[in-house]
């Protein structure tokens, strides 16, 4: 049993100051505490209680590069940050493209104690972007995600036939990678006054723009449901609200480095703000963070992408894509939606589990609901100097952040513990 | 560790002190004097992963004069093409004892990626698009003598700016030292922004009288900028240094090109080699400039 006292929890009805108590893998009572002999007892001291988060957009590089990350410590990483859970993207090597590589993903993945990890599978066989992958069998294994994240399926009529292909399956979702590669060939960062400094080839927000507008026109003309993942550009929140407006099944995320930093920070050419899409411009920093506000960007995605520090220690141009993000999402989040409890577990626990079909995630804190929760204290300052990830790639590395989270909850057993 | 990486953020002052030791040397070496052995007994090494025969030629040149053993690194004949990585290069070399690392490199910020790696004073000899200081010194060194001034000279650099480490080093430090610049070129071989603030034109002609020096580029077509032109003749129709456009510029202004020309292309050769030509001048000037960067990266370590 595990009671947590002086909380302000998340319900049904909004915030309340209350007692929690788990028993088991479920929340058994939310107010007083029944009874606590032998409990362990969490002062948790004013700070939030809420579901824990839920990230729709990992890289675990199980298989294929575990010396970046594994899916234990992973796992792991994902605790830290307060999320209890996470689906990991199939660009694996090999990656997960039919029914065996599914199920030998899924099947790793149940092995997990630290957090719920769930699989997405690829749009096209071995992320080629030629021919549709075996959607059925990876469905029938529990796969309900897909995407060829890395890459956008490049050739429009492949994909409205995906699409239209997934609109048949219930809970299916085409979750889409937005850059057209003929935009951003050879580019290191955003196109803008820090690229033509550098003289680096720049990547255009258009590279992003024309694919998210043509994904768009054909989850429109074939119902299917579509996720755009990490937005990154004003354009592209203007089409993605438009869209939603006049009834286009579209969801979208945004990482928490596209939240907190634009292309000014690159002035030093740090490989660990090195990703896709690259940190934009001010102006699309700030529209991001109004449609987060908004719910026009329904969730906050890390894209925790790990990459060994002798990887990152190289020439900018020579560096691989992507930073990691678990463990600091949480405060930069907060930062950005500002101190409203209830919209910012909403972006990061209820939207993305609802999107993601995550099932016994992002339930608000009621007696009954399943025991996955997290303590998170949107005051307490620090400043991030190791990982659980095994790698160290983030940009927020030494960085004063505030807001931290105190523990995480995994069904019913305490998966991180901090400074309680 | 000193060396120069970058003229981003110098000061005018430091880059009139260098521009003072390169007038210097240019004076001695017009005049036949002695030199002074500044650099007996230290070894410079030059490291260049791009070719350039001509850069390092005036570097090596520039490092004998004062009395500096030279070391010469070029990757196609050595373990470069063997798959070893560009840090262990760096730390190879400036193991074997070195005292300046001068390196010319494909990629942005290998010069400071050097400098922090091996702890020894680089000397950028040119990085990717972005930097070429010893070529900024030169030409600001070349225009001191023959305006006898900087300060209010208004010079319109022409063609290839997006794919120009030269442009860009300008950039950095020509407006520090008192001259107004404007870039001019076609709209897809400019920079997609502008966070220098300077003016910039599409069309050369409309600039031509108000400008005392055209700086002309050449069009970077290993860097991909043919695929931003419909044709060479195009180019050399609407921005070519010809007879006709020499007749708009005002009486004293003056031609430069950092080479190599390519003649019938950016400028014909009554640009090229009519009396506005200060071509020969930036050559000559290469080698006291170069003496005097080596001289500081050097002087400031011990």
């Amino acid at each position: 049993m595990i009671v947590i006292e002086n909380g302000r929890v998340l319900r049904a009805n909004g915030v309340e100051e209350a007692t929690v108590t788990v028993e088991g893998d479920t929340v058994t009572a939310v107010g007083s505490a029944p009874g606590r002999n032998g409990a362990r007892v969490i002062d948790a001291r004013g700070a939030w209680i809420g579901p824990g988060f839920v990230d729709l957009h990992v890289h675990f590089r199980e298989p294929g590069q575990t010396w970046k990350e594994d899916l234990e410590s992973g796992a792991r990483s994902a605790a830290a940050g307060g999320f209890t859970a996470v689906l990991t993207m199939p660009n694996t090597d090999p990656p997960v493209d039919d029914g065996p590589s599914a199920r030998r993903a899924i099947g790793a993945a149940r092995a997990i104690g630290a957090a719920r990890v769930e699989v997405a599978g690829a749009l096209t066989r071995d992320r080629a972007g030629v021919e549709m992958a075996d959607f059925d069998s990876m469905y029938d294994a529990g796969v309900r995600v897909f995407t060829d994240d890395g890459d956008s399926v490049p050739d429009a009529g492949l994909l409205r036939r995906i699409m239209t292909y997934l609109a048949g399956l219930p809970g299916a979702v085409v979750a889409e990678h937005a850059e057209d590669v003929r935009l951003t060939e050879g580019g290191q960062l955003h196109e803008g006054s820090m690229s033509a400094l550098h003289g680096l080839v720049g990547l255009p927000g258009a590279g992003e723009d024309v694919i998210v507008a043509r994904d768009l026109a054909l989850a429109r003309a074939t119902g299917a449901r579509l996720h755009i993942q990490h937005v990154s550009t004003g354009a592209s929140v203007d089409l993605i609200r438009h869209a939603r407006a006049t009834g286009v099944a579209v969801t979208a995320e945004v990482t928490p480095h596209h939240l907190a930093l634009d292309d000014t920070a690159l002035a030093d050419l740090d490989p660990n703000l090195k990703m896709y899409p690259p940190l934009r411009a001010g102006s699309d920093r700030k529209a991001v963070v109004s449609a987060l506000r908004e719910g026009v960007i329904d969730a906050v995605a890390t894209d925790h992408a790990p990459h060994a520090s002798a990887e990152k220690d190289v020439p900018f141009e020579q560096a691989p894509r992507g930073v990691i993000g678990l463990e600091t999402a949480a405060a930069i989040a907060c930062a950005a939606l500002g101190a409203d409890q209830a919209t910012f577990f909403d972006r990061m626990s209820l939207a993305p589990a609802r999107l993601g079909g995550i099932d016994r995630h992002g339930v608000l804190v009621e007696p009954g609901s399943p025991a996955n929760l997290v303590l998170f204290d949107p005051g307490h300052r620090w400043a991030p100097k190791v990982f659980a990830s095994k790698s160290v790639n983030s940009p927020f590395l030494g960085k004063g952040l505030v807001g931290k989270v105190l523990a995480t909850i995994y069904e019913g057993q305490i998966s991180y513990e901090g400074e309680l | 560790m000193n060396g120069l990486l970058t003229l981003r953020g110098m000061t005018t002052g430091q880059l009139e002190s260098l521009l003072d030791l390169g007038q210097r040397y240019r004076r001695m070496i017009r005049a036949g004097s002695q030199l002074p052995q500044t650099l007996h007994g230290r070894t410079i090494t030059t490291a260049f992963f791009e070719p350039s025969t001509r850069t390092r030629l005036s570097f090596e040149k520039a490092a004998a004069a004062l009395g500096a053993v030279v070391m010469s690194f070029t990757p196609e004949t050595s373990s470069t093409s063997k798959g070893e990585t560009f840090r262990d290069t760096v730390l190879t070399l400036t193991a074997m004892g070195t005292d300046v690392l001068v390196l010319r490199h494909s990629l942005a910020d290998a010069a400071d990626l050097a400098a922090r790696w091996s702890r020894v004073p680089v000397v950028n000899a040119g990085t990717g698009r972005r930097e070429h200081p010893t070529q900024t010194l030169i030409d600001a060194l070349t225009l001191r003598e023959h305006f006898g001034g900087l300060h209010g000279l208004r010079m319109g650099i022409v063609g290839d700016i997006a794919n120009s480490r030269v442009a860009r080093s300008h950039l950095a430090a020509l407006p520090t030292l008192g001259i107004e610049l404007t870039l001019v070129g076609p709209p897809t071989l400019l920079p997609t922004a502008n966070p220098w603030g300077v003016r910039i034109s599409a069309e050369l002609d409309d600039e031509l009288g108000d400008l005392d020096v055209i700086y002309l580029l050449r069009i970077q077509k290993e860097r991909g900028a043919g695929s931003g032109l419909p044709s060479g003749a195009a180019y050399a129709r609407h921005y070519g240094m010809n007879e006709e456009r020499l007749s708009m510029l005002k009486p004293n202004s003056v031609i430069m090109h950092p080479g190599p020309m390519n003649r019938g292309v950016e400028l014909d050769d009554s640009a090229a080699d009519g009396e506005r030509s200060l071509v020969l001048q930036q050559v000559a000037n290469g080698v006291p400039m170069r003496m005097a960067v080596l001289e500081s990266a050097i002087g400031e370590e011990s």
